[in-house]
């Protein structure tokens, strides 16, 4: 474990061409570690995400990648991910190949990726098209009953990425609030990333609450804010406001490149990211 | 439409208010975002205040003072009476068999109930792309019954949906049950033209009551398939004043804490 900058962990731990899941489910997104991808212009990423939502459109409609495993993709409460939907349905800015599951279905994946099983199995997907659309859903005989489980390929990461409260000086992280698939997500993969709100002293992590051990975690960075729009329970709530204006920024691919080019390519780091919303008056 | 003059209320509240009257006290509600979480919550606030409100994010009892626009804002969290990790949602919960209502909307209903939510068009090369099925396949098998919440119209109301995002009866004529599909399937479709219910036998779905200022022919109109209508088609009871004052109160909260804007601490 390595207490770093988001810079240079993105740098040593994300690959072109890896397989990579940023977790959060809409609470702790790991928006300030996507964009530092974006940044870094990786290309040809497995992108692994249970809900596609802003942080995805933004790294589907830079060109970061090539696959999407998922189970929902869309703009929470607002509509569309619409550079997710231009990827699929008009390939741009290139083809994007799609993995599709049910929220369910992918939850049994990534605990089979935490246990080391090959698979995950649920009593789902009965009665869809969807398994005719996935080939990876396949079912078992129970030994037991003889009841037919549906299965899915456990999803081990090349790389997770996590946003979390708080870590210690010794890389100890703590989890709260809404979790999602985030420790399962971690557990799962070859190489954890975690960024912070604070890293303090001592965690004082109440008994059974979400902590990863330092020993399981490979880098850790300190980005206040860092899953802005989204929101880290006992630091900022959710900026549902931005999410509304995402729908017009997105809608376009001029309008959307201008940002991501302003925004993004043109900032060295989450901190000028926010200045620079901040200075053209539409900045949290 | 008829002589009757329109009425005092948007479709959307009359939805709501309807959907929201087909809940009762103490029941186990997996609630879907939009619609189906405002009546859900308009349930609680009226005659159903110790109805249990399940989120897919992990929230459980939860008790919102103003509606998520998310599945999983803060406020779900910070009113819940407890939160859990998402794979334990929907196996130890969902799974295990102890939802009584699952509550959901789509962008497609078929005539047997079942949901599109995936793709308009063929699936590789779709006309539209839909967000996808999310939690909603494994709610419609395991929850006790299914509620499903949808504007009508004849492309949002299909004779058969492009693709089956979540099960209804299949093809019908007990289709469903043959198949091994666990729970009890959609048993109501509340739209802005009134309610739907499964014929019993073919559980094709047939018109069995409509608004007040909605015709019979209306509804029909608004169907993609030739809509068989019940015997008795019941005139459901327009939103009370109380009814109407409650959820404009809950959605007058919402727009406040959703147009708060939000300061980073850094």
């Amino acid at each position: 474990m390595a207490i770093t900058t988001l810079q240079a962990a993105i740098s040593a731990h994300v690959h072109d061409g890896d397989t990579v899941a940023l977790e959060g489910f809409t609470h702790l997104i790991p928006f300030a570690a996507g964009q530092e991808i974006i940044r870094q212009r990786r290309r040809g990423l497995h992108l692994i995400r249970m809900t596609p939502d802003l942080i995805y459109d933004q790294m589907i409609g830079a060109g970061c990648a090539e696959r999407l495993t998922f189970s929902w993709g869309g703009n929470p409460g607002v509509g569309s991910a619409h550079r997710v939907r231009d990827a699929i349905e008009k390939a741009w800015p290139g083809p994007l190949a799609i993995n599709e599951h049910s929220h369910a279905g992918m939850a049994a994946a990534y605990v089979a990726g935490a246990s080391r099983l090959p698979f995950g199995m649920l009593r789902g997907y009965t009665g869809t098209d969807l398994p005719g659309v996935n080939p990876t859903i396949r079912h078992v005989v129970c030994p037991y009953t003889g009841e037919h489980i549906a299965t899915v390929p456990a999803l081990n990461p090349d790389v997770t990425i996590l946003h979390a409260q708080k870590a210690d000086r010794a890389g100890n992280v703590l989890i709260s609030g809404i979790l999602g698939a985030q420790k399962e997500a971690g557990l799962a993969a070859h190489r954890l990333l975690v960024t912070v709100e604070e890293i303090v002293d001592d965690l004082g992590a109440p008994m059974n609450a979400v902590v990863l051990p330092s020993w399981v975690v490979t880098a850790v960075a300190c980005v206040p804010g860092g899953a802005w729009p989204s929101y880290a329970r006992g630091y900022y709530s959710r900026d549902n406001a931005f999410y509304i204006t995402w729908d017009e920024i997105s809608r376009d691919r001029a309008t959307f490149t201008a940002w991501i080019d302003r925004y993004v390519h043109g900032t060295d780091d989450f901190a000028g990211f926010i200045a620079a919303l901040r200075a053209d008056g539409v900045g949290p | 439409m008829s002589a009757v003059p329109r009425p005092q209320w948007t479709p959307d509240e009359m939805m709501t208010v309807t959907a929201a009257r087909m809940l009762w006290d103490r029941c186990v509600c997996f609630v879907g975002i939009g619609l189906p979480s405002a009546a859900a919550n308009l349930a609680r606030l009226l005659h159903a205040p110790d109805i249990v409100l399940i989120y897919e994010s992990g929230t459980i009892g939860t008790r919102p003072r103003v509606l998520p626009l998310s599945i999983g804002d803060g406020e779900l969290a910070d009113t819940a009476t407890t939160v859990v990790p998402l794979p334990e949602i929907f196996s130890y919960w969902l799974q295990s068999g102890r939802v009584d209502v699952g509550f959901l909307g789509a962008a497609q209903v078929d005539r047997f109930g079942n949901l599109n939510s995936t793709v308009i068009g063929p699936y590789d090369r779709p006309k539209t792309r839909l967000p996808g099925a999310g939690g909603a396949p494994e709610i419609a098998i395991h929850a006790r019954q299914v509620f499903v919440v949808l504007k009508q119209s004849a492309r949002s109301f299909v004779s058969e949906v492009a693709f089956k995002s979540s099960a209804g009866f299949l093809t019908g004529y007990g289709a469903r049950k043959a198949s091994g599909v666990p729970g009890g399937g959609p048993q109501a479709i509340i739209t802005d033209y009134g309610v739907m219910k499964p014929q019993a036998g073919s559980e094709e779905f047939e018109l069995v009551a409509r608004y007040e200022h909605v015709t019979v022919a209306d509804a029909i109109a608004a169907t993609g398939w030739p809509l068989q209508v019940a015997a008795t088609v019941d005139v459901l009871q327009p939103p009370t004043q109380d009814e109407l004052a409650v959820l404009r109160d809950l959605h007058r909260r919402t727009r406040e804490a959703n147009s708060r804007p939000v300061k980073l601490p850094v």
